[in-house]
């Protein structure tokens, strides 16, 4: 009950600082600035660049605890195999995680349990089972998401925790079929 | 020296499709000349897929078409007033129409302003995502009585649909309405006739049908089914909502709750069977306790099929439907559990009837059709020219979204579909995931090089629409004629607590949209 509380409340926060249109801008144009510098740069520094990247966008929303960000590091499996990790602040959802970062997963609804697009797949069922259980409104959501799994959730709705550090999610392969010309699946 | 160079341009002439057909083709042919794109329909299906083509191909210009002044199709005119969050993705699409190689030309349909051969002939590319904007029908006698509308019909009507502002169903002279149908869209427009006035008004629901919903009378509304609770063709998330109105007591039969094996069996396969029928089973023991006088009923009605109309006493408008009981049989070719008629009737009698039984797309000339299933034949989103297996593909032509598989959300099945993962697609049967598969044949198709031969460069995109569209002197809405309804909408909107106030005429829009 109490993480449930916390987590609203973190979404409250969440919601707070992008404020619409204005948090577009924001992030967008904080991934804008991080691929701008990164193209200019030595890949060693990247991660001190993300940080600043994060401070970035904190100082311009001026929300709480802007000195005291914990990250974890997540990984992102891609449709093609390829992979991209990232640091995330805890208290962040991997969708936002994600679009900060240029990775593709779909996000229509922006986070409001409305669609089924940023469905992830939890890699090791050890972290899974770190996550709080799906709410029916998760649940519900996740009947319509494509290629199901047991380790299913939705982006939005995992958020970045200290235990969590090491969290491989792959995005679900929905055009595993053309990955390879010519390559023919086998009928169900 | 003049022939030696006539010679020389001949031998390069010859060369050229070597050329083309070599290494570097798919370099060269997309350096050189852009992919032109046009997206009829503005829908999700039409926008994921210029968002997806934009993507996949750095060449291409996308021109989307939308018969109507305003962008985004079933997110505007289907999707319920009051679920905004679900509208939430028109911000996606927005920056879509944003990107400088895409561009939106609202007020210009397929069929009249510009004809399906003149836009093969303009673009390399033509995807057909109009949609279904056509309704099944009953096929049982009454079914044109007065007071019987179809679902789509009703909820563009309260989503301000400008086709259909002038619907006015009567809610005043009845207490009970009939829904035939028991999937998302019948529980919307049951959760709208059912829903306390007060939570619509802040919504962005046209201001007649508020008007005319807080004069209704209705207080019962039936949803009725063929089948039974665990073939139930709703989600969980509307289900859960419906079941949670306040003040509505909802009337679940016990005896309907009652599985057999083969149902069962569909519980344990499908996930979203199951969540649906807990739901169900649920709110039927929470009720039924409950019996408030000042109450309103939602009545789920299993195991009936409409047979007849019955007019009411004075004359043209509907009194009553005639149901028909039906049981669950296994059908010998699909498996699936299908009603059949037992020839026991009853009447259920009402003032209003909404049919929500499917839509059905619309052909345009010169599109292969299958009249039967309301569909374009296709292989992965390509045209095929006939359903027989002889069929060849209409090189350039794609078709996306519910006219490519059926508005009932279920993938055709026909033989080419052989090998599309069409058990995944049954689960999530959503435009993201449709268009992401036509794209990749459309990408395919131009590494191919069949998209842009090069022998033919008469193709010219976006200019040759606007020649056409200015010889025929058809005025188009621009996005940002699009971009002047919306901020006056909101305008209009802002004083009632309202996200928005609708212009609901076509008047009304192309004269905000200044065209």
């Amino acid at each position: 009950m109490l993480s449930r509380i916390s987590r609203i409340g973190a979404r409250l926060l969440r919601e707070a600082k992008a404020e619409t249109r204005a948090g577009h801008l924001i992030s967008s144009q904080g991934s804008l600035y991080q691929r701008h510098v990164n193209r200019h740069s030595a890949p060693v520094v990247t991660p001190v660049l993300s940080l600043r990247n994060v401070l970035f966008s904190t100082a311009t929303s001026g929300g709480p605890d802007e000195s005291s960000q914990e990250k974890i590091s997540v990984t992102f499996v891609n449709k093609d195999g390829s992979e991209k990790t990232i640091s995330v602040p805890v208290g962040m959802s991997m969708l936002e995680a994600a679009h900060e970062n240029d990775i593709e997963l779909e996000g229509a609804c922006e986070g409001s349990l409305a669609c089924s697009t940023c469905h992830v797949i939890v890699m090791d069922v050890n972290y899974y089972n770190k996550l709080e259980d799906p709410t029916d409104e998760e649940n519900d959501m996740l009947d319509l998401a494509f290629g199901l799994t047991e380790t299913s959730r939705l982006g939005c709705q995992v958020i970045a925790k200290p235990e969590l550090d090491g969290l491989r999610l792959a995005l679900p392969a929905a055009t595993r079929n053309f990955a390879v010309d010519g390559y023919v699946p086998k009928p169900h | 020296m003049v022939l030696g160079l006539r010679i020389l341009s001949r031998a390069v002439g010859e060369l050229r499709p070597l050329l083309v057909h070599g290494p570097t083709r798919g370099f060269s042919a997309s350096a050189s000349e852009p992919l032109h794109v046009c997206v009829v329909g503005s829908g999700p299906a039409g926008f994921y897929t210029a968002e997806k083509m934009l993507k996949g191909h750095e060449g291409a210009q996308v021109d989307i078409i939308d018969r109507l002044p305003t962008p985004f199709g079933l997110v505007r005119s289907g999707v319920a007033p009051d679920h905004p969050e679900t509208k939430i993705v028109v911000n996606q699409f927005s920056r879509v129409a944003a990107n400088d190689r895409c561009s939106f030309f609202g007020n210009v349909t397929l069929g009249r302003d510009i004809s399906l051969p003149e836009l093969r002939k303009t673009y390399h590319v033509v995807v057909l995502a109009y949609g279904a904007e056509s309704d099944r029908s009953l096929g049982i006698p009454g079914e044109d009585l007065k007071r019987i509308h179809s679902a789509r019909e009703f909820v563009w009507w309260y989503n301000g649909h400008p086709d259909m502002c002038d619907l006015s169903p009567d809610f005043r002279n009845t207490e009970s309405a009939v829904v035939l149908g028991q999937g998302n869209v019948a529980l919307d427009v049951a959760r709208i006739l059912l829903r306390c006035k007060t939570e619509l008004a802040t919504t962005d629901i046209s201001d007649y049908a508020l008007d005319a919903l807080r004069g209704s009378t209705i207080r019962k509304v039936y949803l009725v089914g063929r089948r039974g609770p665990v073939q139930a063709a709703c989600t969980a998330k509307e289900l859960r909502e419906i079941l949670g109105l306040k003040n509505v007591r909802v009337c679940i039969k016990e005896a309907d709750l009652v599985t057999s094996p083969a149902d069962e069996e569909e519980i344990r396969n499908s996930r979203i069977q199951r969540r649906v029928y807990e739901l169900l089973s649920k709110a039927a023991s929470a009720h039924k306790d409950n019996n408030y006088k000042d109450q309103k009923e939602l009545h789920f009605v299993f195991f009936r099929r409409p047979t007849r109309f019955i007019t009411s006493e004075n004359g043209s408008k509907v009194g009553a439907v005639q149901l028909e009981k039906t049981a669950l049989k296994g059908d010998e070719v699909t498996g699936k559990q299908v009603a059949v008629g037992t020839g026991k009737f009853e009447e259920l009698k009402c003032g209003l009837v909404l049919k929500s039984i499917g839509y059905k797309s619309l052909p345009v000339q010169g599109l292969p059709f299958d009249k039967t299933r309301g569909v374009v034949p296709n292989l992965r989103g390509r045209v095929l020219s006939c359903e027989s297996e002889t069929a060849t593909v209409e090189t350039g032509l794609y078709v996306v979204g519910w006219l490519k598989r059926g508005p009932t959300g279920i993938v055709a099945t026909n033989l080419h579909c052989a090998e599309e993962t069409v058990e995944d697609l049954k689960n999530s049967p959503n435009s993201y995931t449709v268009s992401v598969i036509m794209v990749a044949s459309i990408l395919e198709d131009d590494k191919k090089g069949v998209l842009r031969p090069p022998s033919n460069s008469e193709k010219h995109g976006r200019p040759g629409l606007l020649e056409i569209l200015e010889q025929k002197n058809v005025r188009f809405v621009p996005f940002s004629g699009w971009e002047k309804i919306d901020s006056k909408e909101k305008m209009a909107g802002q004083p009632r607590n309202k996200p928005r106030e609708k212009i609901t005429t076509w008047d009304g829009l192309l004269e905000a949209a200044n065209v």
